[in-house]
């Protein structure tokens, strides 16, 4: 299997579902001429045409509100915020129309439209550009949140996603479209809302997500090596509806729980892993669900403050102690 | 402050315990988990722990006496409370099940436990506990605050000391005390034959490919397998084919199960044991070996923990090693059926019309009527044969 | 009233009429039907501005798509949706046409493209631009109509919208109903420009001017703008001065501290009912003895409704989890 870049893998998801299906268009901020901000679009517009890969005005409330439109239509739009953060603009659209029409319409209306581009915390980017929104999307009802981890899932989970009849929200990781990893060259796609076990474990399950597993699966290695503590690491890759079952099933070996993510604690998205595993699993539980999240302050610019307000190894390595009681 | 020490329940099934060694004599001071003496159960040799802090004011059963569970075997004490009123024959104050384990009685004289002598335990240690039917209260918590957790429990139910029981020895004969597991065994075979419908199948299977399968096995190296190994992968494969056989008679209903779990019967100096392989028809033959050794080791020595023989769906017991040709087992209750192995023999048998010398074992097939019909048992036994002829049936 | 009647057209006059009436009855007894606590919730009525849907409409065809805010019984029931399933939807009942579900801010009838019913001021004007997107795509050409209040034209999806509808030339007619108040908010103390059709310049657009009032005029103006719409994908703002009778929603004072009860009755002297009864009388194209058999035929159907509606069985409460997500 040939290794490619997280960034390739999702062009490769809409170059492919392009070609499948006519319906399906990408419109965004610097998606066609300039190639995609991050690149993920690269040779769309060459091989599409501006008809389908549809450069648009800094106006996210508005092209978002017309992806939804499209998609109410018939179309099956793949709207590219920039970034996660320019999506506040546009959040009315996705909450208030998006995730709403087919339940207010009585199931008439549906809206398989995507949202995606890159969230979570980058590199040195400040509070405004740092920063993850899983929990937020995950909050709606009528909402599906994927966040793929890898190469392999970005790609399987982008065109289930685009095949979807719901509206999607596609958080990708920011700072992992240069990550590599193995994808078939052969067609596949990966179903939402199935969580997968990254490293088989029995000691402590490490639940995460994008960004988190690289953190998690190096975690997993030091904890394996240094305390003899072996650990399974659970990549939730959609967030809504999130998979408790593979959670209870892990928990149920291991005992301990240890969740860890990008986002703010307050009603984060552990804080629902936590609440599904204490009900699910109660039984099965031998310490207090742990978690590590990023620190609950507006994302600092000095590299020093925000390295310590993001989730490493050593803080995961921490927490499993504490599950695990070592002191 | 008093804390009468009574015989515990110290494995599933026990209802009486024989007290082997004491550790602390009259008038030592004693506190909370220390080991004050060993305990002969049906199964192992298990320690008492101390429930309370204080002088070993009075040790009520000597070594060698046997107690039932609930009743008084010492009384822990402040130097100065006075112990008259202890009652050496009655019972713990709380009424005592079997299958319920006692804690020492909290004395009477003191206040309920304040808001902070809650037991702390985590959920799973709860649920092991209740499965494990350990009281929290007799468990030293490790985590946080004293929080019990589950390896808090690990080492509850199987601390045990080897110590085999004493024998007399009185002129011209022997008087041999009945130990704890010789007792268990007279009940629960007794009540075997006697309630339980036994009938008995028996049949030889030729083993002249199992044999030869067996030294290129063993010629492999790192792991010595037996004919017993080659039997019990070879019933527990057959098990899987034929659920009917794979089940417990429960009086008002038949529990069939879906894994299988094989006991195997070890001769121990004063009797036998059943530890179990879990999932036999899922292990390798290699792994079976392995782990029906440790098992077998860990009997001898009087070390297995309850769970480690408990629950097995059907069983083997093997006295070829003693040159038994041909035996009947009695049946394990609940489980509804045990094959019983013979010794490996050369013996002239008829092939495709001459004679030849082969090497036979005989297998009997002990059945619950109640649970299995002398079809359903031949049928069982026919593939058990067939696995043990061919033993690549066994990985097909 | 600038228009001139046109005999030849006498049949369409009486279905105008006949519209806007059926439209009048059934908001007066919805308001009634709220009054006695059978409507809850937001009740928007849409009196006084009945020829703005009724002649807008009236210029469309059946393929071309509907978009409106929450003011929108009137177009609805233009568009043809029975007053039965209007009338059950304000009641919350099964037969509603969004289920029960919607409820009067929300009617949706996709079997007649009439897409909502959007209860966020100006959120839905994206929407309206990206059926129009869809429809230029599919290569149709079907127009989209937006409907909305002068209030939305202060919000950001109002201009992010008109601003990409005219550089991507989308077949799409804005329809700005302007009754002169934002809620309570007379439109000169909100709006820095007071032609609201003026705003059109901004983005290159077509713009027209109507009296709201006129029936006849607004379709004139419809039919032009559709055309435009349809043949060249030239999208059109269109201002319609009318008026608003009742106050903003049930719950709220019809005048006082806002406006006067005599600014209330001077209007009421444009009605576009009236006004179009008395120019037909005028021009012999209409009995008293046919408008009053019509408005009994009308008070007949809207009573019809009223007993539908009662009559009508809740949504059972499965129906609590249905329609969150499409299969």
């Amino acid at each position: 299997m040939p290794a490619i870049t997280y960034r390739d893998a999702l062009n490769q998801a809409l170059e492919e579902e392009m070609e499948r299906d006519s319906d399906v268009f990408l419109m965004g901020e610097e998606v066609g001429v300039y190639q995609g901000a991050y690149k993920v679009s690269r040779g769309l517009l060459e091989k599409f045409g501006d008809q389908r890969v549809v450069d648009t005005p800094i106006a996210e409330l508005g092209f978002a509100g017309i992806g939804v439109g499209a998609a109410m239509a018939g179309l099956r739009p793949v709207i590219e915020f920039m970034t996660w953060n320019f999506a506040l603009l546009a959040i009315d659209q996705i909450v208030n129309s998006a995730a709403k029409l087919h339940y207010m319409s009585g199931g008439q209306v549906r809206v398989p439209v995507v949202f995606r581009g890159p969230g979570g915390s980058a590199l040195q980017l400040a509070a405004q550009h740092s920063q993850a929104f899983e929990s937020w999307y995950a909050h709606i009802p009528g909402l599906k949140v994927v966040a793929p981890a890898t190469p392999y899932d970005a790609k399987g989970l982008l065109k289930s996603s685009i095949r979807d009849d719901n509206p999607i929200v596609f958080i990708e990781g920011e700072m992992l479209y240069n990550t590599k990893g193995e994808v078939p060259e052969e067609e596949y796609t990966v179903p939402l809302g199935q969580a997968d076990v990254k490293r088989a474990g029995d000691d402590v399950t490490l639940v995460c997500h994008s960004k988190t597993v690289a953190v998690a699966l190096k975690a997993s290695e030091r904890l394996s090596e240094e305390l003899g503590v072996s650990a399974e690491v659970v990549d939730l890759r959609t967030i809504r509806p999130l998979d408790i079952d593979t959670i209870a099933n892990s928990v149920a070996k291991t005992n301990r729980c240890v969740i860890i993510e990008d986002g703010w604690p307050f009603c984060g998205v552990g804080a629902q892993v936590v609440d599904d595993v204490q009900r699910v699993a109660f039984d099965d539980l031998d310490a207090p669900i742990v978690r590590v999240t990023g620190a609950d302050v507006p994302m600092p610019y000095n590299k020093h403050l925000e390295r310590a307000a993001k989730p490493n190894p050593d803080r995961v390595i921490a927490a499993v102690r504490q599950v695990t009681y070592q002191a | 402050m008093i804390t009468k020490v009574v015989m515990e329940a110290l494995s599933p099934t026990m209802e009486e315990g024989r007290v082997i060694t004491w550790h602390k004599k009259e008038g030592d001071q004693v506190a909370v988990g220390d080991i004050i003496a060993e305990v002969e159960t049906d199964k192992a040799v298990m320690e008492l722990q101390a429930r309370g802090d204080g002088i070993l004011r009075k040790i009520v059963a000597g070594e060698g006496t046997t107690v039932e569970v609930g009743k008084l075997v010492a009384v822990i004490a402040g130097a100065d409370d006075d112990i008259g009123d202890v009652d050496a024959t009655a019972p713990a104050d709380s009424p005592t099940e079997a299958s319920q384990p006692v804690a020492a009685e909290p004395p009477p004289a003191t206040a309920p436990a304040p808001a902070g002598g809650r037991i702390k335990a985590s959920p799973l240690a709860r649920r092991m506990a209740r499965e494990q039917h350990v009281d929290l209260e007799s468990v030293q918590g490790s985590g946080p605050g004293g929080r019990i957790v589950k390896r808090d429990l690990a080492g509850v139910a199987g601390v045990a000391a080897a110590a085999p029981a004493g024998i007399v020895s009185a002129g011209g004969f022997e008087d041999v005390p009945l130990g704890q597991m010789r007792k268990t065994i007279a009940k629960r075979l007794a009540q075997s034959i006697g309630p339980v419908p036994h009938f008995f199948l028996t049949t030889e299977v030729d083993m002249e490919q199992a044999a030869a399968a067996r030294v290129e096995l063993n010629a492999l190296g790192d792991q010595r397998i037996s004919f017993n190994d080659i039997a019990i992968k070879a019933v527990a494969m057959a098990l899987m084919q034929h659920r009917a056989c794979n089940a417990w008679w429960q009086d008002d209903h038949i529990r069939y199960f879906n894994e299988v779990h094989m006991g195997m019967a070890v001769a121990v100096e004063d009797g036998l044991i059943t530890p179990v392989i879990r999932n036999a028809n899922l292990k390798t033959l290699r792994d079976i070996a392995s782990e029906s050794r440790a098992l077998a080791e860990r009997a001898r020595e009087r070390r297995l923990r309850p769970e480690e023989y408990t629950g097995a769906t059907f069983s083997i017991s093997n006295l070829g090693m003693f040159g038994i040709d041909e035996f009947t087992a009695i049946i394990n209750p609940p489980e509804a059926g045990i094959i019983a192995v013979g010794t490996l023999m050369e013996k002239p048998v008829a092939v495709d019309g001459a004679v030849v010398v082969r090497r036979r074992m005989r297998l009997t097939m002990s059945c619950d009527h109640r649970v299995i019909d002398g079809a359903t048992g031949a049928q069982f036994l026919q593939t058990v044969t067939t696995m043990l002829e061919n033993p690549m049936a066994m990985v097909w | 009233m600038t228009t001139t009647l046109d005999a030849a057209k006498q049949g369409f006059y009486h279905d105008l009429l006949r519209q806007m009436l059926l439209i009048r009855v059934f908001e007066e007894q919805a308001g009634a039907a709220y009054a006695q606590g059978k409507v809850g919730g937001f009740c928007h009525l849409y009196i006084g501005q009945e020829a703005v849907a009724v002649g807008s409409i009236a210029a469309l065809r059946e393929s071309d798509t509907i978009i409106a805010a929450y003011r929108e019984h009137g177009h609805a029931l233009a568009r043809g949706v029975a007053p039965r399933a209007v009338m059950a939807e304000l009641y919350g009942k099964l037969g509603g046409v969004s289920k029960g579900k919607g409820g009067s801010m929300h009617l949706f009838d996709v079997s007649r493209n009439f897409l909502g019913g959007h209860g966020i001021v100006g959120s839905h004007i994206p929407l309206a631009a990206g059926t129009a997107f869809a429809s230029k795509y599919q290569g149709k050409d079907d127009v989209s109509v937006c409907f909305f209040g002068e209030a939305a034209v202060n919000i950001g999806a109002f201009h992010e919208t008109l601003n990409m509808a005219a550089l991507w030339k989308l077949p799409v007619v804005f329809i700005v109903e302007n009754n002169r108040y934002g809620m309570g908010t007379a439109l000169e103390r909100a709006s820095a420009v007071w032609n609201v059709y003026e705003r059109a310049c901004s983005y290159d657009m077509d713009e027209e001017l109507v009296d709201g009032m006129d029936v006849v005029a607004v379709y004139d103006v419809m039919t032009r703008s559709v055309a435009r719409a349809r043949e060249r994908n030239a999208p059109t703002l269109i201002e319609a001065r009318t008026y608003r009778y009742m106050g903003h929603s049930m719950a709220d004072p019809i005048h006082g501290h806002y406006r006067t009860k005599e600014e209330l009755e001077e209007q009421k002297a444009r009605d576009p009912i009236e006004g179009l009864r008395a120019r037909l009388l005028d021009a012999e194209l209409i009995t008293d003895e046919a408008f009053a058999s019509m408005r009994a035929a009308i008070d007949e159907e809207i009573k019809d409704a009223l007993a539908f509606a009662d009559e009508d069985e809740d949504p059972p409460l499965d129906d609590l989890y249905t329609h969150v997500y499409t299969d």
